[in-house]
């Protein structure tokens, strides 16, 4: 269980209802070093993305392997944590290993916010 | 609305800029810690700490994650994700503003900026990103296991990784670019027996190159020009740190390598302004060292607050 204070995804239905519809970002990792990072960027963001869902997911659940890392998109990561974002259904935006708060901002402004195209990443 | 005027700022909240905020929360001091990333710093990198007196082993998030309470308990606010976007350390009155949280003023100010990892520079490194290049042996190593990786640098991070990751990877090979390592002789003995490493030395790296993710990595000898092309999927890149002092540039002393000048009692050049960590010019880099920097830090900052004269005015009605 990942010691954070985003809410976790833990079942697949959870995953389908989150990522169908509307706008979430999921960083699947582990409690390391590259991943502690990524979540406390997401806590701050929370209250200033009200519309965007932030979870996170464990990397190694049953759950991950059905979902986040069965993607395309994640093919060829080789590095923690994976952090997907989706917009109504589709992966607009995918990265791999530790990100910055700007780095994740960026994206948030560039492919999630209303108004821009939900393009696949 | 909380009164954004404090006795002393604390810029950073690695080993040295929380502990500083433990001694001064604890002696009442009006304290704020503003950290542009996690609470933590350099700790939460590493996986075991087996060096910090008094703790036999720990992740170096668990111990931040202990400071960081221990300093809030004693009353300090502590800011994550804090982006410090102006500042002005000169006069009595320091002011620093912070994105997103508003303008604060402080008697005092702890320079705690420690270090961040030294980068090749090269732009295909960002391009493997995630990709094949890490910076974290414990995180990322499953991903190449049986696999040919390339690990870069001589200290003691570099060749202790090249072990750990020797253990599931086929070839680990380390490549560095002076013709000696930087490490402690014990741990090049233990690289050195390991049969899966191997050695290249006196490299500089050109490039990573792959497609979707890395391939190979292309090294120039330093003296005779020689191209290699190593086989790797992946790269570990472990070639130090350097003081995260650039935005200091020009508002307190620094010396040629960026590192902040101080004397004995953490002052720097500018009245009120301290320095701690692994941001200041010092020989030993170590959580124990910030720790022991972080309290010298407080401390002179209590005793100036105490004889400089400057006192918090009343709060607003
Ligand atoms: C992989 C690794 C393993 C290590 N292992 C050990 C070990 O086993 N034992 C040991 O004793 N030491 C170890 N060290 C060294 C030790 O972690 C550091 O020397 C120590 O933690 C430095 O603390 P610090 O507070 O000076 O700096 P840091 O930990 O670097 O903290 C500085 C903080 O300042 C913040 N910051 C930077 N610029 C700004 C800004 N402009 N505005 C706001 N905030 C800012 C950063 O986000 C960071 O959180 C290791 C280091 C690494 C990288």
């Amino acid at each position: 269980m990942l010691q954070t204070n985003l809410k976790h995804v833990e079942t697949v239905q959870d995953y389908r209802d989150l990522t169908q519809q509307g706008k979430t970002v999921i960083v699947c990792g582990r409690m390391g070093p590259m991943c502690i990072p990524v979540y406390g960027v997401m806590e701050s963001l929370e209250s200033k993305y009200p519309d965007i869902r932030f979870r996170d997911m464990e990397f190694d659940s049953p759950v991950a392997m059905q979902t986040i890392r069965a993607l395309p998109e994640v093919r060829n990561f080789h590095g923690l944590p994976f952090t997907v974002y989706f917009r109504d259904g589709k992966v607009v935006a995918a990265t791999s290993s530790i990100q910055t708060k700007a780095q994740v901002k960026e994206i948030l402004d560039s492919r999630m916010a209303d108004g821009t195209e939900a393009q696949a990443g | 609305m909380e009164d954004s005027r404090y006795d002393v700022i604390v810029i950073g909240a690695g080993a040295a800029g929380l502990t500083a905020a433990i001694y001064l929360a604890r002696a009442r001091m009006k304290t704020l810690v503003v950290d542009r990333g996690t609470p933590g710093g350099q700790m939460i990198l590493t996986y075991a700490v087996a060096n910090y007196p008094g703790i036999p082993e720990a992740s170096g998030a668990q111990i931040a994650m202990t400071m960081r309470r221990q300093a809030e308990a004693f009353g300090a606010r502590i800011l994550g994700q804090a982006e410090v976007t102006r500042m002005d350390l000169g006069g009595p009155w320091k002011t620093i503003e912070v994105e997103d949280e508003g303008t604060f003023t402080a008697r005092s100010v702890i320079l705690a900026t420690g270090g961040v990892p030294r980068s090749l520079g090269l732009p295909s490194e960002a391009v493997f990103r995630g990709r094949g290049i890490s910076y974290c042996a414990t995180c990322d190593g499953d991903f190449f296991a049986g696999q040919d990786i390339a690990v870069i640098g001589g200290g003691n991070s570099a060749l202790e990784e090249s072990v750990s990751l020797a253990r599931q990877v086929r070839s680990v090979t380390i490549i560095h670019e002076f013709d000696h390592f930087q490490a402690q002789a014990w741990v090049v003995d233990q690289a050195r027996r390991e049969p899966r490493i191997r050695f290249l030395m006196e490299q500089d790296v050109r490039e990573f190159v792959g497609d979707e993710s890395l391939r190979e990595v292309v090294t120039v000898h330093k003296r005779t020009g020689e191209v290699t092309r190593v086989p790797a999927t992946g790269a570990f890149i472990f070639i130090g740190y350097v003081p995260d002092t650039a935005r200091f540039k020009g508002i307190v002393d620094l010396d040629e390598r960026g590192q902040i000048v101080t004397d004995d009692l953490l002052r720097t050049s500018v009245p009120g302004v301290f320095a701690a960590g692994d941001a200041r010019q010092k020989r030993y880099r170590q959580i124990t060292t910030a720790v022991a920097d972080g309290t010298i830090a407080a401390l002179s900052a209590i005793e100036y607050l105490g004889t400089s004269g400057v006192t918090l005015p009343p709060p607003p009605p």
